[in-house]
Formats: C-alpha cells, structure tokens, sequence
C-alpha cells in the first residue's frame, strides 16, 4: 500500500492504496465518485476522462498513485453552487439531445470542457477531433458536436439559442422529439 | 481488468532511476506516459514485479538548443510537443506526426521517449525520428552512448535498449523553412481507430527549382521503420516537379515487407506507400 494525498472535486482525501490501483477505480469504489465509468480495457473508449490537474486525461491509464499530489476534477465537479447550476456543457448536452444511453456523456463532457478552455470557439471540425478520444455507440456524434458549439458560443458570451445550434433551426429530427416531450 | 499485483518505484533523477532498475531484479518495467504499457498490464499481456515511474524525473521533460540540434527530453508528452516554439520552428515534421498520435487525453500522457522505445510498427514517431536520422542519447549503468536512429529500430517492439538502460533524450537536426527544408506527414488510418495503417514522414530540400536532399520515413511498412532510400536517391538534383516527385514516388515500397493484418493486404500497403509518399513529397516540395 502506498499513501497518497489528493484533491477531488475541492475536496482532500488521504488513502493508502495499492500501486496497481487505476485511477477511475480509486474514484469509483474508494471513493464513491460513480459518475465517473468504465467502458473499455483498452484505452480507447474515454468513457473514464477526467481532468487531472486541469488536463483531460483517460483515468483507465493513469494509476492512482500516479494521482498523489494532484488535484482531480470529476464529472461530479463541474456543475456550481454544490451542483445546483449545471455547467454550460451540460446544460448544452441536456438541451441538444447530446445523449442516448448517457454512458460516454461524463467523458465527453470532460474531454469538451478541456478542449473549449484550449480552442473557446471551435468549427464543427476541431469539435470532432477535439473529442476523437471519447467513442458513442448511440447517438451518431451529431448532437454532441452541436451541444458542445452551443456551449461554446454561451461560453464566450453570446446569446443561447445562437441559430446555427439551436435544435430548432438546426436540426428539425432533434426538435420534434423534444417538442414531444415537453 | 486491473493489472496483477507489483512494487512501485517513483525516482527523481535518472541516477535514482537507474538504480531503482538496478535494484529491481530481473522483471523491472520503466513506466513512461503509461498509454502503452497499462493497457498492456492491464490485459496481463505484461506482469512486471516492478514498475519504476519516470514521471517525476524532471531532468528528461522539455527541449532545448544545442548548436545545429535541438535535444528532446524522452520524458516530453506528446502535448508538450505540440506547444513548444523550438520544434515549431526547426522540427516541423515531428509536430506534424505528433498531431496525429492517437487523441488529446493520451497525448497529454503519451511521451515522445515512450514512443521511440515501445516501437510500435505503427506507431508515428519512430519513422520520423529515422528519417530526420536523430540520435538516442541511452543511460545504462556504465555511462552514457549515442546511438543512430538507424541502428535504434530492431525488430517488432524491439530496440537496442538493454536490460537496466534508459532513454533519456533524442537529438535531432534543425530542419528550418529558412534552409530551404519543406516537410510532411502524410498518414492513412481509420477514423475510430490513429494507429497508422501506412504513413509516410518527408523532408525535402530545395535550393534554385531543385532537390538537394530528400529524407523519408515509412510508418507500418515491416517490423520496424524503414527509409525510402531508392526514392531519396532518385530525387537528388532533380528539378522539383510533380512529374520528378511522381516518378520517384512508384519506388517507395522497395525493400520493404509489410504485414497482411485486419487492417490490409501486404501488397495494398505496398500501393499506399508510393501513393502517400507521392502526396508527401508533393507537399513537402510545395508543389
Ligand atoms: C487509444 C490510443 C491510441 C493511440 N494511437 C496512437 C497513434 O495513432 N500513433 C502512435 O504513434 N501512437 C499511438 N498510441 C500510443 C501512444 O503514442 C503512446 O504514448 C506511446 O506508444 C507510448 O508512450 P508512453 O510514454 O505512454 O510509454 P509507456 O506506455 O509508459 O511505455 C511504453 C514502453 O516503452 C518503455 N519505455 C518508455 N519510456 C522509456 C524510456 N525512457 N527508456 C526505456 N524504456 C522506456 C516502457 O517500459 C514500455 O515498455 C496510442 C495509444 C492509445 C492508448
Ligand atoms: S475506460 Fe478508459 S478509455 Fe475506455
Ligand atoms: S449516448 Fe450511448 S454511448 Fe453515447
């Protein structure tokens, strides 16, 4: 066992843990962090992203030894006031229709928040490599491209609602489903 | 899966390094930016007794200058590459192939020694190290030597590392516009998965409407790195043109031997090779 000191989503934890220990394992069932998931053995999927001092890294590939000294920010981090307040990638993924089943949502949403904080306004393009690391098996990627634009655009302080992502005027297939249903 | 059990070690110098290795035994695995080899532990294709981390040995992270090299801590990320103004200005062809290396979370972890020494055939950096022809400055517990990018490169995941060495830095020539130099990485790969299926890194020289000297690397192309050398050879003194590119281009697959694999046919990589050195050259020409 090896002790280590870290910071996850504001607040210190002091664990001993074993070397082999991953990273998302630490989070997940030492520390109850679930937000945070598994979808692959080989590194490939990103289902597991989280921000390891300030970095989008893929926590299946870190050890959690590795972690000491550090400060982890987890999906379960980002929302504001105690997670009342969504942060605008979020938001952006609830009102786009950014998910289906949800299991890639918590690494994509961290693997964009990482890429908005480099590029604040990113083409379509350098959205899609931007997030070539997170894979989804559900929703065909068009509609997290768009959350992640729309999140950008209120980001940099323009108005939400900006037409080229809203669904409305964007995309009738993803604004009728949601006129359904609200 | 979570890899089988093993002793961890976290120097932060390369004497401690070295001596952590030293001490370890007979089944000690240096951890660079772990995005090879924890998969690889993770599958329990690899069960080492010990891991020794280099991830704190600041002395092997960054670059500097060093009279007409620049030399590149093997400890630099991938992203470090991509945001250092010493290889944006003479080392082009290494921020081009390192643009391509799998994705923004393994490229923050993922290092250009960890690249070089895991010697993946589809692996992006090791074609560009050959073809810049860069030196492996290897720690060993009886000194320090140089070893050519030529020489590097053995087999299928193997390279002259020895048991209880180190890779500690990479020298590599300055390659500058302003000499005249053009440089590109063309690669072919699918769009879920970076590894290369073929990829072709080009340099070229130009002086007064003609080559002076070409440089090409070829990614995937056998068990380890090659060089187009007939290409290199038939584009020295040539006018630069897209018919003289061309032509030398239908040389690059000689002497190689590519595998046949899920992703293609050893003679379709063949194909892609001269097709890829062709756009490379092409674009490394200005052309
Ligand atoms: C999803 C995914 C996609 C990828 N796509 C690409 C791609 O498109 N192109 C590409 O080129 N690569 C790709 N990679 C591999 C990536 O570039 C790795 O970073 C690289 O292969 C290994 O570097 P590392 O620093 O992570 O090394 P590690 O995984 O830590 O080590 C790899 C091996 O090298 C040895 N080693 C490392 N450093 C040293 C040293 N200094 N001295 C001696 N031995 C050492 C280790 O013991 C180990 O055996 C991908 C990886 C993943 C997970
Ligand atoms: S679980 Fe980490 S990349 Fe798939
Ligand atoms: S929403 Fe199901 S994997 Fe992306």
């Amino acid at each position: 066992m090896t002790q280590i000191n870290v910071r996850v989503d504001g607040a210190s934890y002091s664990d001993d843990v074993e070397p082999r220990t991953l990273l998302v394992h630490y989070l997940r069932e030492q520390l109850g962090k679930v937000g945070t998931v598994v979808g692959c053995d080989t590194s490939n999927c990103g289902a597991c992203t989280v921000h390891l001092d300030g970095q989008a890294v893929k926590s299946c590939t870190v050890l959690a030894v590795q972690a000491d000294g550090s400060e982890v920010t987890t999906i379960e981090g980002v929302a504001s006031g105690g997670g009342a307040t969504l942060h605008p990638v979020q938001r952006a993924f609830h009102e786009l229709h950014g998910l289906q089943c949800g299991f890639c949502t918590p690494g994509m949403i961290m693997a964009s928040i990482d890429l908005l904080k480099e590029n604040p306004d990113p083409t379509e393009t350098e959205v899609r490599e931007g997030i070539e690391g997170n894979l989804c098996r559900c929703t065909g990627y068009q509609n997290i491209v768009r959350a992640v634009q729309q999140a950008a655009a209120e980001m940099r302080g323009e108005a939400p609602g900006d037409p080229g992502a809203s669904p409305a005027a964007g995309d009738t297939a993803a604004a009728e489903p949601m006129a359904a249903q609200s | 899966m979570i890899p089988a059990a093993f002793a961890y070690s976290r120097p932060t110098t390369v004497e401690e390094a070295l001596q952590a290795i030293a001490d370890g035994g007979d089944d000690v695995k240096v951890l660079a930016g772990g995005q090879s080899l924890i998969p690889v532990m993770r599958l329990r294709l690899a069960a080492p007794e010990l891991v020794v981390d280099l991830t704190r040995v600041e002395e092997l992270r960054g670059v500097r200058e060093e009279g007409d090299q620049l030399v590149v801590g093997a400890m630099t990320t991938h992203a470090d590459v991509l945001s250092d103004p010493l290889l944006a200005q003479y080392a082009q062809l290494l921020v081009q192939a390192t643009e391509t290396v799998a994705d923004r979370q393994v490229r923050r972890r993922g290092t250009f020694g960890g690249a070089l020494a895991h010697a993946d055939p589809a692996g992006d950096l090791p074609a560009v190290a050959l073809a810049l022809d860069a030196e492996f400055v290897i720690a060993g517990p009886a000194g320090r030597r140089t070893v050519p990018a030529g020489e590097f490169f053995v087999d299928y995941l193997t390279t002259v590392l020895e048991e209880g060495e180190l890779l500690v830095e990479i020298r590599l020539p300055k390659i500058a516009a302003a000499d005249g130099w053009g440089v590109r990485y063309e690669k072919f790969n699918r769009v879920a998965q970076a590894w290369s299926i073929v990829a072709v890194a080009a340099a070229v020289r130009r002086e007064g409407g003609r080559i002076t000297e070409a440089r090409i690397g070829l990614t995937n192309m056998g068990p380890t790195p090659l060089r187009a050398s007939a290409t290199e050879a038939a584009l020295v003194g040539v006018d630069v043109s897209l018919e003289t590119v061309t032509a030398a281009a239908a040389q690059a697959a000689e002497g190689t031997s590519p595998s046949n694999d899920l992703n293609a046919q050893a003679d379709y990589r063949q194909h892609l090779a001269q097709v890829l050195t062709k756009r490379a050259l092409a674009a490394a020409a200005g052309l």
